[in-house]
């Protein structure tokens, strides 16, 4: 059987991967926990696209301060050199290339680095993008953090995205529950397997020939 | 001598009618106008374009201007939420028109207004469905597509103070839409917390040259800032005060 990692773990390793000294924006929901797991002594500037660089943990509930609140409209802190700016700059930040890694979840991911993350398309849905799209294309490195598949057990990995695009061969990395993947030009490289997975079952569950990296220097 | 002060919030909104296109700054509640949003409402004024990053969250403010049926049109990044139930009926029931942007291409489009740029090309949304019908460009071997500005006949914002010049500084990540709706406007109202005395704000750290401004707007003290402005606690990210213990929620 196919060993999983736990969403903290998964947080775990994926906040080893960042660099020090990283300009880092960690999409809603799941990468948020990437913040509460970078090493210690590694410091990262974490960019909020409502407008900060310098993003701190959350405050103590008498310490919430309204105007100060994260992409997610979450009360957050400000940490000592944090540097506040309007949308304008903000997303110039991302468009010009200026942060090192986005950090975002799926709903599908394609071989060639495609990412659905923003609709599923169901008829009668409200529309909403909000950043997706800009934080897709906007980093220098995209990582994806995802379980691998569905709650239905359907592979969030596919050959093409069935779902409307967010962007288009923007991902670089997957970081899911089962192993880690890297876009490259001949498809998903698996670069590590988590627990006893096998390569084998990781094909079987995803459907796609993928690239055994495991072997290469990290 | 110039003086933007309007101390009559309902005189501040002069000159908006019936199918003005309106910028209202915010993100979430933080940076939202909610004083001239309310204002807004009072004057019975109909059939408006808006534009905002949102469509309104809950009862008050902007959420309120659309459930009582007074936008024909939302120009927005990302409409619902949990809480945007006012709009997701108006929605559903066909009652307003949506256009979806991305973020930062809202952002830009407004900047662009400011600026004067007559167009510009962007790698947001290439490939995506926001791309349909729009011009597409290769430059330097990258995709791109062809947005163009969002003007406003008004900009109502809030910012944290301001003086007579119509100078604005904000606050934290009030900020937000504030600096750029605030040129892309005909006419650009600023509600504050508090007006100073012209020089009293550090050339150094005008976020917004009284240049865009044109009216200013002072609604007194939020409850958890003290006099000097300095942060004094006890609410939740909506500025409700903080449940007390024992006191039934």
């Amino acid at each position: 059987m196919a060993t999983k990692i736990s969403r903290v773990a998964l947080a775990k390793r994926l906040a080893a991967d960042i660099p020090e000294g990283a300009y880092v924006n960690l999409g809603i929901g799941a990468p948020t926990l990437v913040a509460d797991h970078i090493p210690e002594g590694r410091q990262i500037i974490l960019h909020t696209e409502n407008g900060m660089l310098g993003m701190g943990e959350a405050p103590e509930a008498d310490q919430v301060d309204p105007d100060l609140i994260n992409a997610g409209k979450q009360a957050v802190t400000a940490q000592p050199g944090a540097a506040f700016f309007h949308h304008a700059d903000s997303f110039g930040m991302m468009r010009g290339g200026h942060l090192d890694v986005c950090v975002l979840g799926a709903f599908e991911v394609s071989q060639a680095g495609d990412l659905a993350n923003w609709s599923t398309g169901a008829p009668g849905a409200i529309p909403a993008i909000g950043g997706a799209m800009d934080l897709a294309i906007g980093a220098k490195d995209v990582y994806v953090m995802t379980d691998l598949l569905t709650k239905d057990g359907q592979p969030k990995l596919v050959a093409e995205c069935s779902y409307p695009l967010t962007g288009v061969r923007c991902v670089s990395r997957v970081y899911t529950d089962h192993a880690i993947f890297q876009v490259t030009p001949h498809g998903f490289a698996v670069t590590e397997r988590f627990g006893d997975t096998t390569h084998a079952e990781l094909e079987s569950l995803t459907g796609l020939t993928l690239i055994d990296a495991t072997g290469a220097a990290a | 001598m110039i003086d933007k002060v309007v101390p009559d919030i309902a005189k501040a909104l002069s000159g908006i009618g019936d199918g003005s296109c309106i910028m209202i700054g915010g993100f979430g509640r933080a940076g939202q106008p909610v004083d001239l949003i309310d204002a807004l409402i009072d004057s019975g004024v109909g059939d408006l374009t808006i534009v905002n990053n949102n469509a309104g969250n809950g009862d008050v403010g902007l959420a309120r201007l659309i459930g009582l049926g007074r936008v024909r049109k939302i120009i927005c990044s990302f409409p619902r939420q949990a809480d945007s139930w006012h709009f997701d009926e108006k929605y559903r029931a066909g009652e307003i028109e949506l256009e979806i942007v991305p973020q930062g291409n809202l952002a830009e489009r407004i900047r662009a207004a400011g600026a004067g740029i007559g167009a510009f090309f962007t790698p947001t949304g290439v490939g995506t469905e926001i791309a349909a019908g729009k011009e597409q460009r290769t430059i330097d071997g990258k995709e791109y597509i062809l947005e163009y500005p969002i003007h406003a006949d008004f900009a109502l914002i809030q910012a944290f103070r301001g003086d007579q010049l119509g100078n604005l500084v904000y606050r934290r990540t009030a900020r937000n839409f504030g600096p750029i709706m605030a040129t892309a406007a005909k006419v650009t109202i600023a509600q504050v917390d508090e007006v100073v005395e012209v020089g009293a704000l550090d050339p150094e750290a005008i976020v917004t040259p009284g240049l865009f401004v044109d009216r200013v707007v002072p609604v007194g003290y939020r409850p958890w800032l003290d006099e000097t402005g300095a942060f004094i606690g006890g609410v939740d990210v909506n500025g409700e005060p903080l449940t007390t213990e024992g006191e039934d929620a």
